[in-house]
């Protein structure tokens, strides 16, 4: 069977890739266009490891079909730091050692970001809910609960 | 397996004249049942790029809400939100803030699992379901008709449902959606309970909808919980009589969520607690809701 080409935007280059029609969005990213970041945690929709901005909007990967993809813009964990300059959500993440093993941080990463985007006041209940989709095994959450709240109150100083 | 993206509901429906051919939507529910070991269909025509599929409108009388149109439309909708608190409540329970980008009623409707929170909510406010059929044409069913059993529905080969219509709310009708998880997001209903109620201008329930979720191989209307609270002030006594209606009209299995005689005392507890908030909802909205 023939495969199908995609054309779209990743984290702002015009790209183009070929996939199977069955074949997920997650995968397309990790192994045709090289980036690693985003992660198969499980597969479902349930774990968030793949969380990905699809124009703007907070998906995951692994439940969208690659061929979905086709025209869209996407922005995976790669995408989020300007060169070497990380974000002040990723500075965070570093100094409250909100990360163990790792796994999941990229898709926390992405997830807080959309998060920060539509609420750069958020409360602890809101980071909360806003990351139910996203599992962690290691940190116990805390520690990520408050690195979104440190950087929410960097950026906020920053735009003031 | 092939994918094809129409762009209109008659090309659509071409598609599906196809053998093993099936829509989606957000494909929420399709990917994981795929990956779970059903079989995959021979191609999958997804509906989003057809823009009636995904689209939220507001007539004089009627909303009409494209079938594929993702659950964040809605709970961002704050006109929505202002005449049907419960059901976008409700819309908004299914899954993450990931999956609410791609979850939708209709794809919660034609899942037909009895756990779908948001088909409680739809069948209260009396939604309907217009459906593209295999000859070109639509028709249009109430949404409690839509499932008839875990993943079953009423659906025709070559069908699918285009939009959801919800006829506006007269004045002084609240509605509200509840239910049970071990886990405050990410889980899957224990029960859920949708009561809608229309009050007068004493406050006497004039008209009442009551529905369940997750108690029975479908959802679940209770017109005896409605007559216990039709012509009542939403007093201990018609509360008490709705919620025991509501058990007994339960039919749910036993299993890791819970035991039949917890769902069926817990549909009783919810029907009551929405059964309150609805009349509430209700009696804020006292003038004409539009």
């Amino acid at each position: 069977m023939s495969r199908i080409q995609v054309s779209c935007t990743v984290n702002g280059d015009s790209v183009d890739f070929l996939c199977d029609a069955d074949g997920s969005l997650l995968n397309a990213l990790r192994d045709e266009l090289g980036l690693t970041g985003i992660k198969e945690g499980c597969g479902t929709g349930d774990c968030g490891a793949c969380s990905i901005l699809m124009d703007d909007e907070l998906n995951c990967a692994c439940l969208i079909f690659a061929p979905e993809a086709t025209g869209t813009t996407i922005t995976t964990v790669e995408g989020l730091a300007d060169g070497d300059h990380l974000t002040p959500l990723q500075e965070c993440f570093l100094e409250g050692a909100a990360l163990q093993c790792g796994i999941c941080t990229p898709g926390f990463l992405v997830a807080a970001t959309a998060l920060l985007q539509h609420n750069p006041n958020p409360t602890e209940t809101e980071i909360r809910y806003a990351l139910a989709g996203n599992l962690c095994r290691c940190t116990g959450y805390d520690k990520i609960v408050r690195a979104v709240r440190e950087a929410a109150a960097q950026m906020r100083e920053a735009s003031a | 397996m092939k994918y094809f993206a129409p762009s209109t509901v008659e090309e659509a429906a071409g598609l599906l004249a196809q053998p093993n051919t099936k829509v989606f939507a957000g494909a929420t529910d399709v990917i994981p049942q795929i990956r779970a070991g059903r079989p995959e269909p021979d191609a999958l025509v997804d509906l989003k790029k057809i823009d009636r599929l995904v689209s939220v409108q507001r007539t004089d009388a009627t909303w009409v809400i494209g079938a594929a149109t993702p659950t964040t439309r809605l709970t961002g909708n704050a006109e929505l939100v202002a005449e049907f608190p419960g059901l976008v409540e409700a819309a908004g329970l299914i899954g993450s803030d990931q999956v609410q980008s791609r979850s939708s009623l209709g794809g919660n409707l034609c899942n037909a699992s009895p756990a779908a929170d948001s088909v409680p909510a739809m069948v209260i406010n009396s939604a309907r379901a217009v459906i593209a059929t295999a000859n070109g044409g639509t028709r249009t069913v109430a949404v409690e008709d839509v499932p008839v059993g875990p993943g079953r529905t009423t659906l025709a080969p070559g069908e699918f449902v285009v939009e959801i219509e919800i006829d506006r709310p007269p004045a002084r009708t609240g509605d509200a959606y509840l239910r049970l998880t071990p886990r405050t997001e990410m889980d899957i209903a224990v029960v859920g309970a949708g009561v809608r109620v229309t009050l007068d201008e004493s406050g006497t329930v004039t008209d009442a909808r009551v529905a369940l979720g997750a108690v029975a191989p479908t959802v679940v209307r209770v017109t005896a919980a409605e007559a216990a609270l039709i012509g009542s002030k939403l007093d201990d006594v018609a509360l008490a009589a709705a919620a025991a209606a509501a058990s007994a009209a339960c039919n749910p299995i036993d299993d890791k969520r819970g035991t039949i005689a917890y769902r069926t005392h817990v549909a009783g507890v919810l029907t009551r607690r929405a059964a309150v908030i609805a009349g509430q909802r209700a009696a804020e909205k006292n003038g004409a809701s539009r």
